[in-house]
């Protein structure tokens, strides 16, 4: 496992995306937030996109003014996006596939006779 | 707004079927009740792979080797849902580890019987896991929204713990003598014990009253062993098992099974830690965590090496 702790989501990281503005001064940009939303109560919260905004309150204010314009929500949560870690897609074999061979984890796995009832 | 309309507030979202969320207005007894049962909950799945987990190794072949192993995994990570959905309400999960140890905390009796024979494998899952399912299913709509998101997960993996015990029952019931007697034993032994997981008779369950009125519970532990017991009595007469209950008896004008006395001084007297494996089962849980400390030490130790040697670095990016 090479780079679990890969950061910024589904962001790639500036110096690994090796665009011509590396060495443009970032230190004044609001920061990107990755903003989660709650259709209804009771539901998880879900991710719906992200906005730059220079601290949580506005991020929040941001998101509701973008993200829940149609009564899409009854809850937000903000997460500032470099704390957001992701797995490296690369590691996706490693991570998932042993998951392939445990067919026994499912239910129709087992033979059972078809009269059996609430089962 | 003021206490008053808080608690109007709640009543109506409670009314019209609205979860509770973590950020909601609750009031202290709801939230204490909530933090009762789903750390007890908690607590029921970790302890429960103690009985289980002793027949691992001993499995009878591979396949049943796997299976064992991944029904124990599963629930490991139902501990994990509800410690999870307990922390929501404002306890960490430190704090509901030390109430198991000290044995402020009760975890569902059941466990404290032992496994001594493969066929107990077998009706726990179909007997233990089926009265467990019975009780969670309607727990999914409950009102706490962590809560019941919770239980979806859990019932979702459930769905295979019964089965596979089932199919286990199914194979000894259909073998030589000596296997169909180990079945029937294990029946014997479990039967009682998991009609008793349902928790005392409404009438002497203080608590039932309110945990309905606020939706926590969906159905009364008598209504909810009834059912249990009308489904899991068909389930043992199709592999030629006996339930034994010589008062058990279809009754055509409830449409339900009549049954026996439940023995609840047995019952209480093993809540008080007087079963036959209480003591063997904390000391697991104790050893556990005690032999396990120093990987906790050790993590937190190489995170923080990790992180003084990682803080020029990201000063660097940031520049
Ligand atoms: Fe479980
Ligand atoms: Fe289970």
């Amino acid at each position: 496992m090479k780079n679990i702790f890969h950061r910024y989501g589904d962001y790639g990281d500036r110096e690994a995306a090796g665009g011509e503005n590396t060495h443009h001064d970032t230190s004044n940009e609001w920061p990107l937030w990755e903003v989660f939303i709650r259709s209804k109560a009771g539901l998880d919260h879900k991710h719906a996109g992200s906005l730059h905004a220079a601290d949580a309150n506005m991020a929040i204010e941001n998101a509701r003014d973008v993200y829940t314009r149609r009564m899409e929500g009854v809850s937000i949560w903000v997460v500032e996006s470099k704390y957001v870690h992701a797995s490296d897609p690369a590691d996706a074999e490693m991570l998932y596939e042993p998951a392939n061979d445990k067919i026994y984890r499912h239910p129709t796995f087992y033979n059972l006779p078809d009269e059996l009832k609430h089962m | 707004m003021t206490t008053k309309s808080f608690q109007e507030h709640f009543d109506k979202q409670i009314e019209n079927e609205v979860s509770i969320e973590p950020r909601d207005w609750m009031p202290d007894d709801y939230r204490k009740t909530l933090i009762r049962q789903i750390s007890q909950h908690a607590h029921s799945e970790i302890v429960g792979m103690l009985p289980e987990g002793n027949w691992i190794t001993r499995a009878p072949s591979l396949r049943r080797k796997c299976v064992l192993l991944a029904k124990v995994q599963d629930e490991g990570g139902h501990g994990l849902y509800l410690y999870s959905a307990a922390e929501t309400l404002g306890i960490s999960r430190d704090e509901m580890i030390e109430q198991l140890h000290s044995g402020k905390a009760k975890y569902s009796s059941i466990f404290n019987y032992p496994t001594i024979t493969w066929a107990d494998m077998g009706a726990i899952g179909w007997l233990v896991d089926g009265a467990a399912i019975m009780n969670q299913v309607p727990l999914c709509r409950t009102s706490y929204g962590p809560y019941a998101r919770a239980m979806v997960r859990v019932c979702k993996e459930e769905s295979f713990h019964q089965r596979q015990g089932y199919e286990i029952m199914m194979t000894l019931a259909n073998g030589t003598e000596v296997q169909k007697k180990m079945a029937q034993d294990a029946l014997n032994r479990w039967w009682w014990p998991s009609i008793m997981m349902f928790g005392p008779s409404d009438a002497d369950s203080p608590h039932t009253v309110q945990s309905m009125k606020w939706r926590i519970k969906r159905f009364s532990n008598d209504e909810l062993r009834q059912k249990f017991i009308d489904v899991t009595v068909e389930q043992a007469k199709l592999i030629g098992l006996t339930v034994p209950d010589p008062d058990l008896k279809w009754n055509e004008a409830t449409g339900h099974y009549d049954f026996g006395k439940i023995n609840w001084d047995e019952f209480w007297n093993v809540v008080k830690g007087n079963g036959p494996c209480n003591k063997e089962r904390l000391q697991a849980r104790q050893k556990a965590w005690n032999d396990g400390a120093w990987v906790r030490d050790a993590a937190v130790a190489h995170a923080q090496k990790r992180k003084f040697k990682e803080t020029p670095k990201s000063k660097s990016e940031a520049a």
